[in-house]
């Protein structure tokens, strides 16, 4: 018996814990033939050879490797993710772990309390590996404007993982983590995915609650998951959902069996193709990839609709008033009196607000501050913020209209593949332009999915997107489980930066 | 006090009116914050009550507590006012010390209580003061600046507790009408249990718009708010210094500057804080952190059905009811500890002598040791019983009142205090008769003045038949025996 043990062991090994996704992690762990310890130390071991790809800001080994030598003493496997040592966004605010969200204006913060949606994933008994590399407050589509440095694409040195959840999605496809968490405002946890060939899923908003979470634009942040594939990502959503009467826009509904439910189930299905989406100047490849999504399910017996969703063109420009006027108002906390960085410099109280503020926040950060205390101030406000908000509606009710008729929606996740570190930096307005197929769903508050579905000609991945109505998060994951088995993706590492 | 209305600046070619409009900051009694657990109990340590939520940090979300709700609600129905079904919590932003979040959550565009009204009792009449709203907002810290000579240290118990704005209409034309509209709005939310009206600890202050015009002007003058007064008094005082200051530059040919001031209690002055064009632009948009407050109708008519009966209904029964005058009525129920007591003393005493001795003696001793009635050392019994004691005639009201002083000194039962002094009236006819024969005896000459004519000296005799029955002769029986041996 015992001899048989050791010889699986090393099967698991030869397997590679690399390749396989964290639902199979689970069943190794559940039969016992690899304990958490085991499972901690090999990612540990990865995180500390994956530094070149500066994913993490803090890691927490110490913890880590006692949770699990915990977790191996109990042996409770009752929980969803038993032993599962899982790295997160340092957005999520970590009980005496440093949470920096990329600031230099909460470097050194260490919050005494734990965001709901990783006390959920603890209580299903998953363990904390560290903290995840992400766009300053979460304000970018690149991880470049990280006070903590870029993210490196596993895919190819040089190359933008995506943001903001930028350290999440690299450390996900480096294996340094099985699965991730992210935030998502405005396409923060599906560009990534996209840009990295894997998974990741924007809940209806207060499906996972916002408490804990560094706040970013509160009317549109929602937490969700990033994984290797969408079983794995219906588990990790199971597992951090969930209603919260901490957070007053949380909705009070019971919890969903995502994981047991899944099926990859299409016939009979409606499908919109919204014409709004086929912007200008979009590459031929994303073109061909959205077609291949649609052959893919017309096979698989899903009904096509055209469908237009005629307000799409002011999402964008919506959405960069919507989000940075509450981000001006979410971040003037940051003000070096009670926690986080302050300036030395300043002689009087509104000096040293201004030092501690021009030092603390990137540019990124401050540009959005500034647009957003200009479309809120007097004078202003009723043609930018009261005008966004009236617009927004009117995109909500287009895929209220769209949603009589058909089940989901199918877009390109992304304008474009991933793009050069540096290439986009100085051009806010095109970095910003990443953002329009993913934008409408958060001014909607709606669900979506991005899956890898393909390649374009430099062999970076492309991502298609699931759009669904408020709640259906399980016909977006059926849907996309079942075009995942036809696409078929596959994407080799030589794991260039060990 | 005057019959009139008659509160103008009077100069030597003009007669101005004071338009006055207040914005009163009352706290509401709640155990806990507007959008926190923490406590509200004032006078503790420096950031002792203080949430993760009361000091903005990241990631921390506010949750409205109903109860705050439910006081503004009551408040709103006490002020007759309509209450808003959907109201919304907006953000005021600005940066101060004592402000964690950068923002205060106000209510901006809709609030949870619209227009309403309030009568006061000015001795010229009634007088109706419009209410513009009422809506829910949160404290802000403290800064303390007198500590140090090189920092300012902030106490942030204060942070994020439920104030009511109650936001009148210019309705107000004097410091008088001021005075008792401030009060008036203390009883209400004081007999409703939504506000302690504390001034002193800061429970009700209030923001004082001040304008003047020509009397007879249908226009309004330019105004001047003055900041966070903190007592009837100061608001008094400011209002006067303020019209003052504008009708001397009106009248020298200036203008008014639409500004904010501050009233310095100590030179009686106001000063400018701030200009209009040097104002905060607090940038209100909905928090988004908070969905829009929707109550229903029922919730609003089960508070409705719960309301205690108000001032203005309690004076109205009271003068009906027990024929007390208004003047009598208003004192009476100016607390309602007052009207319980009052109310409970002539459950089994005379009303007409119950109510003086309430207003008149008991008050005295309230005011002399700064006593609330619910701490009156003679309770709501013990008055009744002394009041029936000179009903029945056991007792003479001059009696009464050394009884009484007695009853404050010891706590003791009127009854315990006339026994074991011995101060039971006199009422026996043959004592009597003889304390009064003994008098007139001594006083030979002074019946035969009487006779003759000098009938004044009769309230001699009854002085000295008092005298010589240390006080407690019953003064209608000395009266009856008296006159019967003066004809003789």
């Amino acid at each position: 018996m015992r001899t048989f043990l050791l010889y699986q062991r090393l099967l698991i090994k030869m397997n590679d814990l690399n390749n396989i996704s964290l639902s199979e992690i689970i069943k190794l762990v559940k039969s016992k033939k690899i304990s958490s310890l085991e499972l901690a130390n090999h990612f540990i071991n990865n995180i500390k050879k994956g530094k070149k790809l500066n994913s993490f800001i803090t890691t927490c080994f110490d913890q880590t490797i006692n949770d699990s030598k915990n977790f191996d003493k109990k042996q409770n496997f009752d929980g969803l993710l038993p032993g599962i040592p899982i790295a997160v966004k340092d957005l999520f605010c970590t009980k005496n772990i440093k949470t920096t969200a990329g600031s230099k204006i909460l470097e050194n913060f260490v919050p005494t309390y734990e965001s709901t949606v990783t006390s959920n994933l603890w209580k299903e008994g998953a363990i904390l590996l560290g903290k995840l590399n992400c766009d300053e407050f979460a304000m970018g589509s690149s991880n470049e404007t990280s006070f903590f440095g870029n993210v490196l694409n596993p895919l190819e040195n040089n190359l933008v993982p995506g943001g903001s959840s930028g350290g999440s999605a690299t450390a996900l496809t480096a294996s340094l983590t099985p699965a991730t968490i992210g935030t998502d405002t405005g396409g923060s946890i599906r560009q990534p995915a996209s840009f990295t060939g894997t998974v990741g899923l924007k809940p209806t908003y207060g499906l996972c609650s916002r408490w804990g979470i560094v706040a970013f634009a509160s009317s549109l942040d929602q937490a969700g998951p990033m994984t290797k594939n969408v079983e794995d990502c219906a588990l990790m959503l199971e597992a951090m959902s969930g209603y919260d009467k901490k957070d007053s826009t949380s909705i009070n509904r019971k919890k969903e069996n995502y994981s047991k439910n899944l099926k990859r189930s299409i016939k009979g299905i409606k499908i919109g193709i919204p014409k709004e989406y086929r912007v200008d100047n979009m590459p031929k490849e994303i073109e061909q990839l959205w077609k291949n999504g649609i052959d893919i399910l017309k096979k698989s017996g899903a009904k096509i609709i055209d469908i237009s969703l005629p307000h799409t063109k002011y999402a964008l420009p919506t959405y960069y008033i919507v989000a940075p006027a509450e981000a001006s108002s979410n971040l003037a906390r940051y003000d070096g009196i009670k926690y986080g960085y302050r300036s030395k410099k300043g002689n009087n109280l509104i000096e040293m607000y201004e030092h501690t503020r021009a030092e603390g926040f990137g540019d990124e950060v401050k540009r959005r501050v500034l647009i957003g205390t200009y479309v809120l101030s007097s004078g202003y406000y009723d043609a930018y913020y009261l005008k966004a908000q009236k617009v927004r509606k009117l995109i909500k009710g287009d895929f209220d209209n769209s949603f009589k008729e058909i089940d989901a929606i199918l877009t390109p996740s992304t304008p474009s593949s991933a793009f050069k570190i540096g290439e986009k930096a100085n051009d806010p307005i095109s970095m910003y332009l990443n953002d329009i197929f993913t934008v409408p769903v958060n001014l909607a508050g709606l669900p979506a999915i991005s899956i890898p579905a393909g390649k374009d000609h430099k062999g970076y991945p492309l991502g298609l997107q699931l759009i669904s109505k408020e709640l259906e998060e399980q016909k977006i994951l059926n849907i996309a489980f079942a075009m995942e088995k036809e696409i078929d993706f596959k994407q080799t590492l030589n794991r260039w930066w060990e | 006090m005057k019959d009139k209305f008659d509160y103008f600046i009077k100069t030597e070619n003009n007669k101005w009116e004071v338009i006055i409009g207040l914005e009163v900051h009352a706290q509401v009694t709640s155990k806990s914050k507007l959008f926190s657990s923490s406590s509200t109990k004032f006078g503790e340590k420096p950031n002792t009550q203080v949430s993760l939520v009361d000091s903005a940090f990241p990631g921390m979300l506010p949750v409205i507590n109903k109860f705050c709700i439910e006081q503004a609600v009551k408040t709103g129905l006490g002020l007759n006012a309509k209450i808003n079904l959907r109201s919304i919590f907006d953000r005021k932003n600005y940066f101060y010390a004592d402000l964690p979040a950068g923002y205060q959550i106000s209510q901006y565009k809709n609030p949870i209580v619209g227009e309403g009204s309030v009568t006061l009792d000015m001795p010229y009449g009634t007088k109706k003061v419009g209410i513009e709203r009422l809506h829910l907002e949160q404290d802000a810290g403290k800064s303390i600046h007198d500590l140090s000579p090189d920092n300012t240290f902030v106490d942030l118990n204060r942070s994020g507790v439920a104030l009511m704005e109650i936001v009148s209409k210019p309705d107000l034309r004097s410091p008088d009408e001021v005075n008792s509209y401030v009060k008036k709005l203390r009883t209400i939310m004081r007999y409703l249990g939504t506000c302690d009206g504390n001034m002193q600890e800061g429970s009700l202050r209030a923001d004082v718009n001040v304008s003047v015009r020509k009397e007879g002007e249908k226009a309004f003058g330019t105004r001047c708010e003055i900041k966070n007064v903190n007592s009837i008094k100061f608001m008094e005082m400011a209002i006067e210094s303020e019209a003052k200051r504008q009708v001397e530059l009106l009248e020298s040919g200036k203008k008014i500057i639409q500004e904010t001031r501050l009233f310095d209690t100590k030179k009686n002055e106001t000063r400018s804080m701030r200009s209009k064009e040097e104002a905060h632009d607090y940038r209100y948009f909905p928090d988004p952190d908070l969905l829009p407050l929707e109550i229903k109708q029922s919730f609003v008519d089960d508070l409705k059905n719960k309301l205690p009966e108000l001032p203005d209904k309690k004076k109205e029964r009271f003068i009906n009811k027990f024929k007390l005058t208004p003047y009598e009525a208003n004192v009476l129920i100016s607390e309602n500890n007052i009207s319980e007591y009052f109310e409970e003393v002539i459950k089994t005493a005379d009303i007409k002598l119950a109510k003086n001795w309430i207003i008149v003696e008991l008050f005295a001793v309230l005011n002399d040791k700064n006593l609330d009635i619910k701490d009156s050392p003679v309770s709501s019994k013990n008055l009744a019983n002394l009041v029936n004691s000179i009903s029945s005639g056991e007792i003479s009201g001059k009696i009464a009142k050394k009884v009484f002083e007695l009853m404050v000194q010891s706590g003791d039962e009127p009854s315990k205090i006339i026994q074991d002094k011995g101060l039971q009236q006199q009422s026996d006819p043959k004592k009597l008769q003889k304390i009064v024969q003994k008098v007139l005896e001594k006083n030979l000459d002074k019946i035969t003045q009487y006779k003759a004519g000098k009938e004044k000296l009769y309230g001699f005799f009854v002085g000295e038949v008092m005298k010589a029955s240390s006080g407690k002769a019953n003064p209608k029986l000395v009266n009856d025996i008296l006159k019967k041996e003066l004809k003789k």
